[in-house]
């Protein structure tokens, strides 16, 4: 059984639950007081990650840290048609791409909510600068595919670099983000939300 | 920001901060009313709260918060029996940043009819979206609203109840503690004679730069406390969302300034209430606070 280690609010554990439910798999969750709790700091939880931070995965004697890693993993071994991470080289290669951004370019905006919902000490003028930064990269990289006839972030079907991007974007306005300027990334998430499996969490704009 | 003239808003205890968010030895900036205000804890943890010239402030522990005034002559703080009840799960659920008035919040906790737009499934469900008749007083030797005979369908009213998989029709009591807290009580899975008890306690910062603290005591012997903590930050998260996007984000108290329907009793009450007592501050009011 796949045992996650979670926090319902936390981007990046939703990200993993989305793969696992696009992918119909059977999960249990272990709820981490992440926020008051700070549990993740806790020896117990070192034990697990030593970097402190969640999502954790468990899988039989498998135990993965870093969303980005558990998505890759859990594509590869449970989606047996292969299309949410690609083998084509070109493709795989953009995919990884896109996860690395969304587990660097895309943590600003991540930041900005964690300051303005749970008071988080950052610089959130820079925090939103730099998430505005990266949502025009990935509104102009989705206009070019949308001319193209396509509507993910690499090729013509949706892939784990979309599911790794989604939940930073799309809980955005939580940190006081808004996206009037990005139509593209605003079609892309109305695409988002209509795969089957899909979920939201609190935050996520009925709209979009 | 300036702190305000509002001796209304000034005269009454706020939290600053939840149990164990200043670490022994630690501080915290902060702010109330627009007055900066530093928190200190010594090596036990015990909070102290400073203005920035050194004056120390009045500081009290209760609900798993600690509060302080501006006031010379604050209002009592509320009487919450529960969370001296020995059997209760007494829970501190943090806090969370909110850009709108105080009072917006609190009328959003008095508000039954979203329930089922925006806490679907959980609080409410579409085919149930009639808020029943119910009933408002002003309880004069409190001085506090309450609205009672409250009822609404619910598929999942509490965790306990999620992991019972039971819908239910929740009873629930509203009661105004002050104009800038807000508790309720509603039906406890398993108990028939007893009500868990959910508070909602607001630092306004600014007019429109709230911190909201949602302590519980709650009759549960079932689910974990991260669960219960994940539960309400689910459902605080989701109003959070529609609070922010409110216009305007101060409170209206002119009488026609937005129409009430059967459903907002409570507010209505609550808007009469904190114009009774001349308070401007979070209000849109001729005169701005």
């Amino acid at each position: 059984m796949i045992r996650l280690y979670n926090y319902t609010l936390s981007g990046n554990c939703y990200k993993v639950r989305l793969l696992l439910d696009f992918l119909q798999l059977e999960y249990d969750t272990v709820a981490v007081d992440f926020f008051p709790g700070r549990e993740q700091e806790t020896p117990e939880f070192l034990a697990l990650n030593p970097l402190g931070q969640i999502p954790v995965l468990e899988e039989g004697d498998l135990r993965l840290r870093d969303a980005q890693a558990i998505l890759c993993y859990l594509a590869k071994r449970h989606d047996a048609a292969g299309t949410w991470l690609p083998q084509d080289p070109a493709a795989f290669g953009q995919v990884m791409m896109w996860l690395s951004f969304a587990g660097t370019a895309l943590v600003p905006a991540s930041a900005a909510r964690m300051h303005d919902a749970f008071g988080a000490e950052l610089d959130i003028d820079l925090a939103r600068a730099n998430a505005h930064a990266a949502f025009a990269i990935l509104d102009d990289h989705l206009a070019e595919q949308h001319i193209q006839g396509r509507s993910w972030l690499v090729g013509a079907a949706p892939t784990i670099a979309d599911v790794a991007c989604f939940p930073h974007v799309a809980l955005s306005g939580d940190g006081g983000i808004g996206q009037e300027r990005y139509p593209s990334l605003r079609i892309w998430q109305k695409a988002f939300r209509r795969l089957p499996g899909f979920g939201a969490v609190s935050g996520v704009p009925e709209f979009v | 920001m300036t702190i305000t003239s509002d001796t209304v808003a000034l005269n009454q205890w706020f939290p600053v901060a939840y149990a164990g968010q200043v670490k022994p030895g630690g501080r915290l900036e902060t702010m109330l009313l627009g007055q900066a205000l530093t928190l200190t804890a010594d090596p036990d943890g015990k909070v102290s709260v400073h203005l920035q010239d050194g004056t120390a402030m009045p500081t009290k522990e209760a609900f798993t918060l600690v509060f302080t005034t501006l006031g010379d002559a604050p209002r009592p703080m509320p009487v919450i029996a529960e969370f001296d009840e020995a059997d209760r799960r007494v829970i501190n659920c943090g806090s969370v940043g909110v850009q709108t008035s105080p009072c917006r919040i609190v009328e959003n906790f008095l508000d039954m009819a979203h329930f089922c737009f925006v806490h679907t499934d959980i609080l409410g469900a579409v085919e149930e979206t009639e808020v029943l008749k119910y009933r408002t007083e002003l309880r004069e030797d409190v001085d506090e609203i309450w609205a009672t005979d409250c009822k609404f369908f619910q598929p999942a009213a509490s965790q306990s109840a999620r992991e019972a998989s039971a819908g239910q029709l929740t009873d629930y009591i509203y009661r105004i503690t002050t104009p800038f807290s807000v508790m309720l009580y509603k039906t406890a899975m398993g108990y028939a004679d007893r009500l868990d008890a959910i508070c909602l306690f607001i630092q306004p910062r600014t007019e429109t730069d709230c911190i909201a603290y949602m302590p519980m005591a709650l009759l549960d012997d079932v689910s974990s406390t991260t669960s219960m903590i994940d539960f309400q930050q689910t459902i605080f998260l989701q109003d959070r969302i529609i609070l922010e996007n409110q216009r305007p984000r101060l409170l209206p108290i002119a009488p026609r300034a937005e129409m009430p329907t059967r459903a907002d009793l409570s507010s209505v009450a609550y808007r009469r209430w904190l114009k009774s007592k001349g308070l401007r501050f979070g209000l849109l009011t001729e005169d701005a606070a």
